[in-house]
């Protein structure tokens, strides 16, 4: 299973020197732990990878580490002392730099200006642009990768503004280099690229840390490996002790199950997509002719890999997005022109991804977010019957089992989870045929992910028709019945419930060797 | 602020937070106390009455500024809407030459009133499209929209004042200084026209299917739309009504001055904003109330008044009347600083 090491260390990783460690860290928001109290340790001259899923805290201990965000307790060592820091700024002046998951780049400046953004050399006569220029070119020679200096950022491909945002955290000389997922939109060439990077830096003395969805691409790099769950450690081991089983163990957890398909009577065709094409704003195909049939009663999984066009033709059938070609087929009925408004009404929903971005209104309470989607059904004439509205929320609020002090309280004062199973009853009340989640376990705890799944499942017992996506293969293995994989805007396989988790990464393009 | 925001009211109930959210109407009861003690002529009967006819004007307009300002948008032209409302009543009162048919026509009263609004919503309604449409920032677009309504009230009377709109009897059209001038049962037209408007509303925001999607796109707009709210509707009806309004406004005032000048409502927009403001609404849109907008427009309306009353020069006003807005953005990023939005 684990493939062969890529470089040997001299001696036991182990011994070398901890240049920079977390002790007892601990990062809350209200009431959601992000992190509850991580230890560990990051060695001079290695790569340090972070394992876990989405939601497990990697993201917030990185942000710490780099002084983005101050923990809510904890201590941060620095070469032996206590340090903390105030932003960002402090702890790049003491040499730690990060590469975010969300490009931090200004689109509409060169890629020279945003690399030297907030430390613009002086010369004499204002900015030394013509130093910057030069500084930039040798940077690029060194990642291989054309990219002219003088370019507006908007007009490159995402891979290369991620080379972009890799330079500029190069470009700061750091003792340690924070890789928040830096491969998400690289190809396989470009990957290996940064690869030679990050060993010629690890020879220099610089210390990485590193984290990735793509285990397999990791464990080639890595010298240790860290688990996160749920916000704590739940191992930590050198790269010699382990294999990929060990990680999925470690980060999925012993007893963690999700549930299986369940014994649905599978009716009619609910939803039919057909020959589907959405283009992105250069016109290439982001979904690219696609067809999928979903029955009454089944649960689909979409997997895929980031930019594998999930969330393009999940929005699509929901009406965010206008295709160019096919069809979309609601129980018979054609609806690809339809407003968003009209699809709901008729029986197709969409739980969005980014439930703080497109999912909940946070001006609104608890219970104006459930009844948002469904207010005609409590409209009586011209005004709305709070009478009505009162029962459709804390019939929500029952069946969804939010954990909430009651209709009126401010959405912000929610968990995670609770927050998605609001944006799910939102949309349940509208009495769906059809429902699509998209990525409905990103940024929640485990236990409130068996229950959202649960409830899909209960769902489906009664007649619904369920699409979720995810980028968790472990997610997959749990009650969907069938498994349907994309990459790059098309089906690339289909599976039953009864495939192994290796053959659906295979499928997504995801064991991309370095 | 209102029951607009939070539907069932079984909050906890707190001092402290009485009397923040509570804040522009403690404002105003300060204000009377004060300017009471101080001028003998402020408390009287008929001195509120002629405050609040004042203040109708502003009030009416920032009704509709708080529907634009819960969309999370902005309405720069309500003061030229206003201006070139009031020209064209008067134009219509003092007669419209169809040179064709060679008459010249005398609307009554009622038709000019209706002609007025429509004309004051269907520019309310171009603000609508641009923002809607054709994706212009609401800044943009109605700063745009103040001046071309600004440039075409001064085109149409050579930069003249309509006056005498009293109207002849022989013509039919007497009445129109009805609006600004009489009263019902002792309170002045132009303060129940406000208290209509606010009423109507208010129950449009608390209770109909409209206000909450107004709520709902204004506080996020990529999730209302994804849960079926019509978000390019409630835009473009937002920027109408807002319209519609300051032709009300606009008659009222050419009403009240029995003139309509092309110049008339100059800055409005501005005070009108303020008491958005000062009423405990967000900038970024989804919060607020009727009921906390009216408290801004009567603080500002009675401020003002006061500080006349008690021989304040007018610069002194200018000052005070900018200190109230921002104490008023203050005490708004406090009570919606914590908690709620998390980015």
């Amino acid at each position: 299973m684990s493939g062969p090491m890529t470089r040997q260390t001299e001696g036991n990783p182990d011994a070398r020197e901890v240049v920079l460690a977390a002790r007892n860290v601990a990062k809350s928001y209200g009431n959601v732990h992000a992190l509850k109290g991580v230890n560990f340790d990051i060695h001079r001259g290695q790569v340090t990878t972070l394992f876990g899923e989405n939601g497990a805290g990697k993201s917030t201990l990185m942000k710490i580490l780099s002084g983005v965000i101050q923990p809510t307790t904890g201590q941060i060592i620095l070469d032996g002392q206590p340090v903390s820091f105030a932003n960002a700024n402090e702890a790049r002046d003491r040499g730690i730099s990060i590469i975010h998951q969300e490009l931090s780049l200004a689109p509409n400046l060169s890629v020279r200006d945003n690399i030297f953004m907030g430390r613009e050399l002086r010369g004499p006569m204002g900015v030394d642009f013509a130093e910057e220029e030069r500084q930039v070119r040798t940077l690029m020679e060194e990642l291989e990768e054309e990219i002219d200096p003088l370019t507006p950022v908007e007009e490159l491909r995402l891979g290369q503004q991620q080379i972009v945002e890799i330079a500029r955290a190069l470009s700061v000389d750091s003792r340690i280099l924070i890789m928040d997922e830096p491969t998400s939109a690289l190809s396989a060439s470009e990957v290996e690229v940064l690869f030679k990077v990050i060993r010629d830096l690890t020879a220099k003395g610089v210390s990485i840390v590193y984290i990735s969805h793509h285990l397999e691409e990791a464990l080639t790099i890595t010298d240790h490996a860290v688990v996160l769950r749920d916000g704590t450690m739940t191992a930590y081991a050198p790269r010699a002790d382990i294999d990929l089983e060990w990680i999925v163990r470690n980060m999925v957890g012993e007893n963690y199950d999700l549930g299986s398909p369940p014994d649905s009577d599978k009716g009619q065709v609910a939803l039919s997509i057909r020959s589907l094409s959405v283009p992105d704003q250069t016109g290439q195909d982001l979904v690219h002719n696609l067809s999928l049939d979903v029955r009454a009663g089944e649960i689909v999984c979409i997997y895929g890999l980031m930019g594998a066009g999930r969330t393009e033709l999940l929005e699509t059938c929901a009406g965010r997005l206008k295709p160019t070609g096919g069809e979309i087929v609601l129980e018979g009925q054609e609806i690809s022109h339809l407003p968003i408004a009209e699809r709901i009404a008729r029986g197709l929903a969409l739980v969005p991804e980014d439930r703080q971005r497109d999912g909940l209104v946070q001006t609104m309470s608890v219970g104006q977010n459930l009844s948002l989607a469904s207010i005609r059904n409590f409209t009586r004439g011209l005004f709305t019957s709070s009478r009505a509205e009162r029962k459709l929320v804390d019939d929500s609020i029952r069946s969804v089992t939010v954990k909430t002090s009651g209709g009126s309280a401010p959405i912000g004062s929610l968990s995670g989870g609770n927050q998605q199973k609001v944006v799910i009853g939102k949309m349940l009340a509208t009495n769906p045929r059809v429902i699509m989640l998209d990525e409905p376990s990103r940024g929640i705890d485990i236990g409130a992910k068996a229950e959202v799944f649960r409830l899909l499942a209960e769902g489906a017992r009664q007649g619904l028709a369920v699409i979720y996506s995810t980028s968790e293969v472990s997610e997959c293995l749990s009650i969907a019945h069938r498994i349907i994989v994309m990459h790059k805007g098309r089906i690339s396989a289909e599976f039953d419930s009864t495939v192994s988790k290796e053959k659906i990464m295979a499928a997504s393009g995801e064991s991309v060797a370095a | 602020m209102s029951a607009t925001t939070t539907a069932p009211k079984q909050d906890g109930f707190s001092i402290g937070r009485l009397l923040l959210e509570g804040r522009a109407f403690f404002a105003l009861i300060a204000i009377i106390a004060v300017f009471s003690f101080l001028s003998p002529n402020y408390f009287t009967v008929s001195n509120f009455l002629i405050m609040s006819s004042q203040v109708a004007i502003y009030g009416i307009l920032s009704v509709g500024m708080l529907l634009v300002i819960l969309n999370g948008g902005i309405d720069l032209s309500v003061g030229s809407i206003l201006a070139l409302c009031g020209v064209c009543a008067g134009a219509m009162i003092q007669g419209v030459t169809l040179e064709w048919a060679g008459v010249i026509l005398y609307p009554p009263v009622w038709a000019v009133v209706v002609l007025t609004i429509a004309i004051g919503a269907l520019v309310g309604a171009l603000n609508g499209v641009l923002v809607a449409f054709f994706k212009v920032p609401p800044f943009v677009a109605t700063l745009g929209v103040m001046y071309v309504a600004r440039g075409v009230a001064l085109l149409m009377t050579n930069g003249l004042t309509y006056n005498n709109l009293r109207g002849t009897a022989a013509l039919g059209n007497t009445g129109f200084n009805w609006l600004g001038f009489n009263r019902l049962w002792g309170i002045p037209i132009s303060v129940i026209v406000l208290a209509i408007v606010a009423i109507l509303a208010g129950l449009m925001l608390s209770r109909s299917a409209f206000g909450r999607w107004l709520y709902a796109s204004g506080g996020n707009e990529r999730a209302a739309e994804l849960s079926g709210v019509p978000t390019r509707l409630v835009k473009i009806t937002v920027y109408t009504i807002s319209g519609a309004l300051s032709a009300v406004a606009g008659l009222v005032l050419a009403s009240q001055l029995t003139s309509a000048g092309p110049t008339a409502g100059t800055t409005y927009e501005l005070t009108a904003i303020a008491a958005v403001v000062i009423g405990g609404a967000a900038l970024t849109g989804g919060r607020g109330g009727v009921r906390g907008t009216m408290l801004g427009a009567f603080v500002i309306g009675f401020l003002s008044a006061g500080l006349v009353i008690i021989g304040v020069s007018s610069y002194w006003q200018t000052v005070f009347t900018g200190a109230v807005i921002v104490l008023a953005v203050l005490m708004n990023s406090i009570q919606y600083g914590r908690g709620g939005r998390k980015s």
